[in-house]
């Protein structure tokens, strides 16, 4: 049986699409992007055609193409879907095309940027398909670089420290990552995620590593942390968790703002997945014997980033520190699963809660998010590069559509019911409370500090007098006023109607749940 | 048919040294003899080949002597002709714009090339032997009339190494004839025959030492970076590309298939080394350290590009000491993976930067502002460093995996060594990258402005990325010949001892 | 056979015969007919005649070789030593063709005559088996080149090197002379194979001995070697530069065979050995200690030279502790390789001497740097010693290389089951890598450094170029495809073995 082999062509438009704007002449750099646009247009269409043939009441892989690659190294070309990466296909193509269209002003070396981007897509689109290490790590590697690139080339005057920074900080956990499974795979044999997970789950995975890893002083478990140490490093500097985000607020903040919603919106989240995909299904009795600790990390992340982002004076920063806090939520979600175990329906159904949140709060943060860092743009395109807090005031009255829309936004990020910003929160709490109560109500603090940031935004940017510098900022055009009805339209659509997310995940997370070892 | 590679590169060699053919003409001969020679390889690898040893010529040469003109190639040899062409191809091409003694210039490039496919195509050790030996003399004047800093005293320095490693592969290679009995000097016959032990103790370390000056073994390496940095563009991209091979090359097909029982252990311990293997694998980490570090304090760029190239040999080093299956093939892939690297940094600081900015100081580069500059350029050799410290999805990635799998099961610790290696490989990398071209020191130039980028510059460019990525993506392309290659019959000996 | 008739005599000699008429012809005509004529023009005729001689003579080799033992050995003829005489008439004839430009005396019909008579005198040395016959012949081949090195009489550097010739010469022929005599003493004969059946039994005599160490010094002193080298270096330098190609050439070629001939015939028990672990005393080891030296002190001392023509006479006492190697082993595959390496040898110095002699005389000297930017200012001149060059330091796929390899092969070969003379095999590779250094200083001087001032393209006469061409060609040839000279050589050796 021939199926249509649906994830490699969705991968394969973005590289067509950066190839040939790349070919552009000269004289045609002006198509850039709309090629661009065009193209990150299509790779939308072929997702959304994706989830209309998507079985969302299996919790199975779907679209599954596998051929053989290097078999002497185990890698195999073995791509798979199943509702989490369907999801994330999804917020990868929405968020590029919101990033190119955001990115519309870039008047230097256009060919060179949208063709990166259009390079990180598919690095994304692969990421988000793959379930062979191997090509997994091939992918997640080649994401690095146009992003490094798109900071390098086009970032604010900071931008050489924070490349390198970002650059180094993502290195480094990737050889940890990288060792971690060769180490797996010399124990093993394997490097396919589902083989993996299923050594796991029969236990089998430990006295493997404890066999072929000749480290006789250690004890078996031990061996298996310092492997998940390895892993978990690798994921932790993407997501980011506290302390290991010290990259993440320069980057976001010299990155030109078209990529900020990138690293935001798609790429953080390729840190999130990672948990999801690889370290829960394969890693959980580890997690589990480092519960404490990890979750105190996450508490760290969600209560520390958020009173960081009050201290902030760039907006850009401030939506920085908030990325970290959302995430934060997502890993505790993540974290609180692993803990405790037992097989009883009232903790599947938490679990299963905690993991929809999860990775709505991974949706919806995205979408957010990038909405947020579009509208700074928009706002730096106005006040000629300014973005700091104070630089403005009272511009509701000269930009009050600017206004109305960016307050929507803010609201959903801070968790206001009826928008999405809320669902996601919610579940993880519904989920995070029972198994970790101490956690939840640490994590509160959290949901405070975000609220008083982004009133602040909301009253020193806004509201209160006018800067009387931006007496003449024109407000959003008609075309920018359409661009943006999308996002904010999908904000209440999700806030409303969190079915059409949770509808494509829950078998999968019952799935995931169900293959976690207890 | 391959041997054609051989004949076409010293009939082109020979066209351009006749005194009638115009000084115009000599690039485009040279193109036409290094592309000729590239399609027959790629039509070679395109017939289904079963990687074991495939005879292309046997006629008797020297019949009371046992010396034969015997060619012949097995999946090793064709991955490393493949590796010759495509670097040759390029080397032309960053040449275009040779204007002094093009004719002579391009005469020696083409011998040179002659000379590396006869090695790799030797199955006959005289006619290897011999094939080598023509390879040194056209590096002595490619350097020391076209080169740039001190290049008199590099070439010579060069040649020299060179000859003391070679004197060193004679006086084994006669040992080793005399004791087979003075009959042959097949390379097949003589791999089965048993050389005494005490024999190969000695034999082989003299002769992998010798090879190993060539393939730039830590200690014996220091005329690689000299002699590199001096070279013109085309001849460092051959020198690092290509000719380090041969070293290696040699290592694996004579000292290692001759003498397997050279790496047995000694029976003694001294400081912790049990046998030649453990001596010349830490050799090889050292290398891959050492290199690594010196690269990373260099102020002139082309050195940086150099002594990376001896880390990256260390690599290849290793991986053959792992006498593993997928060590030996790491490290066949790693030659590859290397000379088309290799060929295309030298290519970019040689040929785009220093052509056109006459400066080589990290510093003085710095102020130039080149990532506006020379796109290109810059674009060009991220791509090449990313790919040269084992990014994946281009061929280092690979080849050092195996590599580093290889050796894990043999030497973890120097895998450790390896692995500090590569993080210091990502940081020189990454200095010179930013020094070079996307630093902000300094005002923007209004002096003229840089000559862009060629169109065969483009070209050649171009060609190595492909193939970097090409192997690094679908490196089964290369496995299919390497792997059935290292399970013939001519590697019995190693895999008697050792396999894993 | 004790009794042969004259006219088989002159049969057999008739190759002999032709060149001293040759040489005779050569005078009468300069004599005669010439006097009046321009320098130039008698060169011309002078070597014509004495190249038709030579090939007369090579021709008449080749047309009915024979086969004979005449006098008890004082004359032999066979297959190998017609062999070796077509080789030295061939050399000679490259020499006379070179000497056609030359200008350096206006005694050419003399001088040419006594080319020839040293010709005749290396093809009777090669040729006999008679230690009285060897010794006349030599002293007809010594006392032509002492006369020949004398030639150029403007110059002092050619009457110094001339005297120090005769001085060493004549000393040395005395040695020699002393041992023969001893030797006749101790076997009361004078054929080589009576005299090793005379000495055979053990112990060593210590008269033997003596004999021993004083041929090997004479003979020592004809091929070059440490210590009887101290003659080479002058000699080189002063002669004229065909007087000197010939003294490098065909009188090393004669001298080695018959060195080879006179040590393995006459001294056949008397070898001992000098193989690492066991030395016995004998000839051998005191042949290899003679290698060893020469081939250290003529590569080390020759990194030194500025001039062309003292690096080549350093090169030649190393080349001599090579060829040297090929007694140390004594085997029948070594004679092949002597044979091969001395005969290609020579060669490539005619070659060299040719080129050497073009430049001292357009560019005015013969240091190093009178060679800069030769290849500009001739380039076929310069490919031509780029071939000889690399012959010479041993880089394949030219004759030098070969021979080289086969010299090596064969004396660690010679061992019996172990390559004991490892040492000596080792030095001499080690000592050839060192080699590559100066030759590679010539040619970096033709290719690399930009000439003087005046780079104006030179002169080079159509009949030295064809001639170098052509040495170049057959170096190359031989290199490649030693096979031919390989199968020509075997047959005739295992006639006369």
């Amino acid at each position: 049986m021939r199926v249509f082999p649906f994830l490699s062509v969705l991968t394969a438009v973005p590289l067509i699409g950066a190839i040939t704007i790349l070919g552009l002449g000269e004289k045609q750099k002006n198509r850039a992007r709309i090629l661009a646009l065009v193209f990150s247009f299509i790779a939308l269409a072929l997702t959304l055609i994706l989830w209309h043939r998507f079985d969302a009441t299996s919790g199975q892989l779907q679209f599954q193409e596998w051929h053989a690659w290097i078999p002497s190294l185990g890698a195999e070309y073995h791509l798979g879907i199943d509702g989490l990466g369907l999801v994330m296909l999804l917020l990868s193509a929405i968020v590029v095309t919101m990033s190119i269209a955001a990115s519309w002003q870039i008047r230097e070396r256009e060919r060179l940027y949208f063709s990166l981007v259009l390079f990180l897509q598919a690095g994304l689109f692969g990421t988000f398909t793959a379930l062979n290490f191997f090509h997994w790590f091939i992918f997640w590697e080649l994401s690095l670089i146009p992003a490094f690139f798109l900071i390098q080339l086009w970032g604010g005057p900071q931008r050489a420290s924070a490349a390198t920074q970002f650059f180094v900080y993502t290195m480094f956990g990737s050889v940890t990552l990288l060792l971690a499974f060769l180490a797996l795979f010399h124990c093993t044999g394997t490097f396919d995620f589902l083989r993996l997970s299923e050594l796991a789950r029969d236990g089998q995975l430990v006295p493997a590593l404890a066999a072929n890893l000749h480290w006789h002083r250690f004890t078996p478990e031990h061996i298996a942390l310092l492997i998940f140490g390895g892993a978990f490093l690798g994921f932790a500097v993407k997501v980011p968790l506290i302390p290991f985000h010290t990259w993440l607020s320069s980057t976001y903040a010299e990155a030109p703002t078209g990529t900020t919603m990138l690293l935001t919106g798609a790429m953080s989240k390729m840190g999130v997945y990672g948990f999801l995909r690889i370290i829960l299904p394969i890693f959980s009795p580890q997690l589990r014997s480092l519960l404490t600790v990890l979750m105190w990390l996450a508490v760290f992340t969600v209560v520390l980033s958020a009173f960081a982002a009050l201290a902030q004076k760039d907006l850009k920063r401030i939506f920085a520190y908030s990325s970290i806090n959302h995430l934060g939520y997502c890993m505790l979600g993540i974290f609180a699963v692993a803990s405790l175990t037992g097989n009883s329906v009232a903790l599947t159904t938490t679990r299963i809660a905690a993991l929809d949140g999860s990775i709505l709060q991974m949706f919806n943060h995205g979408l957010t998010a990038s909405t947020l860092f579009w509208f700074v743009a928009l706002l730096e395109a106005r006040s000629g590069g300014l973005r700091g807090l104070n630089d403005f005031g009272g511009l509701r009255r000269v930009v009050p559509i600017f206004t109305g829309l960016i307050g929507i936004a803010l609201f959903s990020s801070l968790g206001l019911p009826g928008l999405n910003g809320f669902i996601g929160e919610f579940l993880i709490f519904r989920g995070v409370f029972p198994l970790a109560t101490w956690a939840a109500s640490l994590s509160l603090i959290g949901l405070l500090g975000t609220a008083i940031f982004m009133l602040t935004i909301l009253q020193r940017v806004f509201s209160g007098p006018l800067n009387q510098r931006w007496s003449n900022m024109l407000d959003l055009t008609v075309t920018e006023r359409l661009a943006l009805l999308s996002p904010i339209g999908l904000m209440f659509a999700l806030g409303l109607f969190p079915q059409l997310i949770l509808g494509i995940i829950n078998s999968t997370v019952m799935t995931l749940v169900q293959q976690v070892r207890y | 048919m391959l041997a054609w590679t051989i004949y076409i590169s010293f009939l082109g060699a020979l066209a351009l040294m006749l005194p009638k053919v115009p000084a115009r003409a000599a690039r485009g001969i040279a193109l036409l003899a290094a592309i000729t020679g590239f399609a027959i390889t790629v039509s070679a690898f395109l017939r289904p080949a079963n990687g074991v040893m495939t005879t292309i010529l046997h006629r008797s040469w020297v019949p009371s002597l046992g010396i034969e003109y015997y060619l012949a190639a097995d999946g090793i040899s064709l991955v490393l002709v493949l590796l010759t062409g495509i670097v040759a191809i390029a080397g032309v091409l960053f040449s275009w714009n040779i204007e002094q003694r093009s004719k002579e210039f391009f005469a020696l490039y083409l011998a040179l090339i002659g000379g590396v496919y006869g090695v790799f195509l030797s199955a006959d050790l005289f006619l290897l032997f011999v094939f080598y030996e023509i390879a040194i003399i056209p590096k002595y004047f490619l350097i020391a009339i076209w080169g740039s800093t001190q290049r008199e005293y590099a070439a010579m320095k060069l040649v020299l190494y060179s000859l003391v490693g070679s004197a060193m592969v004679l006086i084994v290679l006669i040992a080793a004839y005399v004791i087979a009995g003075a009959k042959t000097m097949n390379l097949l016959t003589l791999s089965q025959f048993r050389f005494p032990l005490h024999f190969q103790m000695w034999a082989f370390p003299l002769m992998f030492v010798g090879f190993g000056i060539l393939a730039g073994l830590w200690p014996f390496h220091t005329w690689a970076p000299t002699g590199h940095v001096a070279a013109p563009t085309a001849a460092s991209m051959l020198l690092a590309g290509v000719v380090m091979k041969l070293g290696a090359y040699g290592c694996l097909r004579v000292a290692m298939v001759l003498f397997p029982h050279g790496l047995d252990p000694w029976g003694f311990t001294v400081l912790g080394l049990a046998s030649w293997r453990d001596l010349f694998s830490l050799l090889a980490v050292i290398g891959i350290v050492y290199g690594a570090l010196v690269a990373l304090v260099q102020q002139d760029f082309k050195f940086v590009v150099g002594y990376s190239s001896v880390s990256h040999m260390g690599f290849v080093l290793l991986g053959l000491m792992t006498l593993s299956r997928i060590g030996l093939t790491g490290a066949v892939l790693q030659m590859f993976s290397h000379g088309v690297l290799a060929a295309l940094l030298f290519a970019v600081v040689g040929r785009m930067v220093y052509d056109r900015t006459h400066t080589r100081d990290l510093t003085a580069l710095s102020r130039m502002h080149l990532s506006k500059a020379l796109p290109f350029a810059a674009v060009t050799f991220v791509l090449a460093a990313i790919a040269s410290i084992g990014m994946p999805g281009f061929s280092g990635f690979v080849a050092e995996l195996q590599i580093l799998i290889g050796a894990w099961s043999a030497f973890p610790i120097y895998v450790v060594g390896a692995g500090i290696g590569i993080v210091i490989s990502v940081a020189y990398a990454w200095r010179a990258m930013q020094k070079a071209f996307f630093s902000d020191a300094g005002p923007e130039s209004t002096t003229t402005p840089l000559a862009r980028i060629s169109m065969p510059e483009r070209l050649g460019a171009a060609m190595l990325i492909i193939a970097s990525l090409t192997v690094g993506l679908y490196p089964q392309l290369l496995l299919n010949l390497v792997i059935p290659a290292l399970n013939s019959p001519l590697f019995d000996g190693l895999r008697k001892g050792h396999w894993q | 056979m004790s009794t042969v008739s004259y006219t088989a005599l002159l049969h057999l000699l008739l190759p002999e015969v032709i060149v001293i008429a040759a040489a005779l012809v050569v005078l009468a005509a300069d004599l005669l007919i010439s006097r009046t004529a321009p320098t130039r023009v008698r060169f011309i005729t002078a070597a014509i005649i004495s190249a038709i001689g030579c090939i007369g003579a090579v021709t008449e080799i080749v047309r009915s070789p024979q086969q004979a033992n005449v006098f008890n050995g004082t004359f032999v003829v066979s297959s190998e030593t017609s062999l070796v005489q077509i080789a030295l008439l061939i050399l000679t004839v490259l020499v006379v063709i070179l000497s056609i430009e030359s200008s350096f005396t206006s005694h050419v019909g003399e001088y040419f005559a006594v080319t020839l008579f040293a010709t005749t005198g290396m093809m009777l040395l090669v040729s006999s088996e008679n230690i009285l016959l060897i010794f006349l012949s030599l002293e007809l081949l010594s006392l032509s080149l002492y006369v020949l090195a004398a030639f150029n009489k403007r110059s002092s550097h050619s009457a110094e090197a001339a005297l120090k010739y005769f001085l060493f010469g004549g000393m040395s022929a005395a040695f020699l002379l002393f041992g023969l005599s001893l030797l006749y003493g101790l076997s009361n004969s004078t054929n080589l194979l009576q005299i090793a059946h005379a000495i055979k039994s053990p112990p060593l005599d210590p008269l033997l001995a003596v004999a021993i160490v004083m041929i090997v010094l004479g003979l020592g002193f004809k091929v070059a070697a440490v210590p009887f080298h101290f003659w080479a270096p002058d000699v080189y330098e002063g002669a004229p530069a065909n007087s000197a190609a010939l003294i490098a050439s065909g009188a090393k070629v004669a001298g080695f065979v018959i060195f080879y001939q006179l040590m393995i015939t006459a001294f056949a028990g008397a070898e001992g050995s000098a193989d690492w672990k066991n030395f016995t005393p004998g000839w051998v080891p005191v042949v290899a200690i003679v290698a060893a030296l020469s081939m250290v002190l003529g590569n080390l001392v020759a990194i030194t030279q500025t001039s062309v023509r003292r690096l080549l006479a350093y090169s030649a006492i190393a080349h001599a502790g090579y060829t040297l190697l090929a007694l140390v082993s004594h085997t029948e595959q070594s004679f092949v390789a002597l044979l091969y390496y001395a005969i290609t040898y020579a060669l490539t110095l005619i070659g060299a001497f040719g080129v050497v002699s073009i430049v001292e005389e357009q560019v005015g000297g013969e240091k190093l740097s009178d060679f800069a930017g030769l290849s500009s200012r001739a380039p076929v001149l310069s490919i031509c010693m780029l071939i000889f060059m690399l012959s010479l330091g041993g880089i394949p796929p030219l004759a030098g290389f070969f021979g080289k390899f086969f010299l090596f092969a064969s004396t660690l070969s010679a061992g019996q089951h172990s390559p004991d003379l490892l040492w000596l095999v080792v030095l001499a590779i080690a000592m050839s890598t060192v080699s590559l250094y100066y030759y590679m200083q010539v040619l970096k001087r033709i290719y690399i450094v930009k000439p003087s001032s005046e780079a104006d393209p030179i002169h080079v006469p159509i009949v030295s170029q064809l001639a170098l061409c052509a040495i170049a060609l057959s170096i190359l040839l031989l290199g490649c495809a030693p096979n031919l000279f390989l199968v020509w050589l075997h047959q005739p050796i295992l006639f006369w073995l």
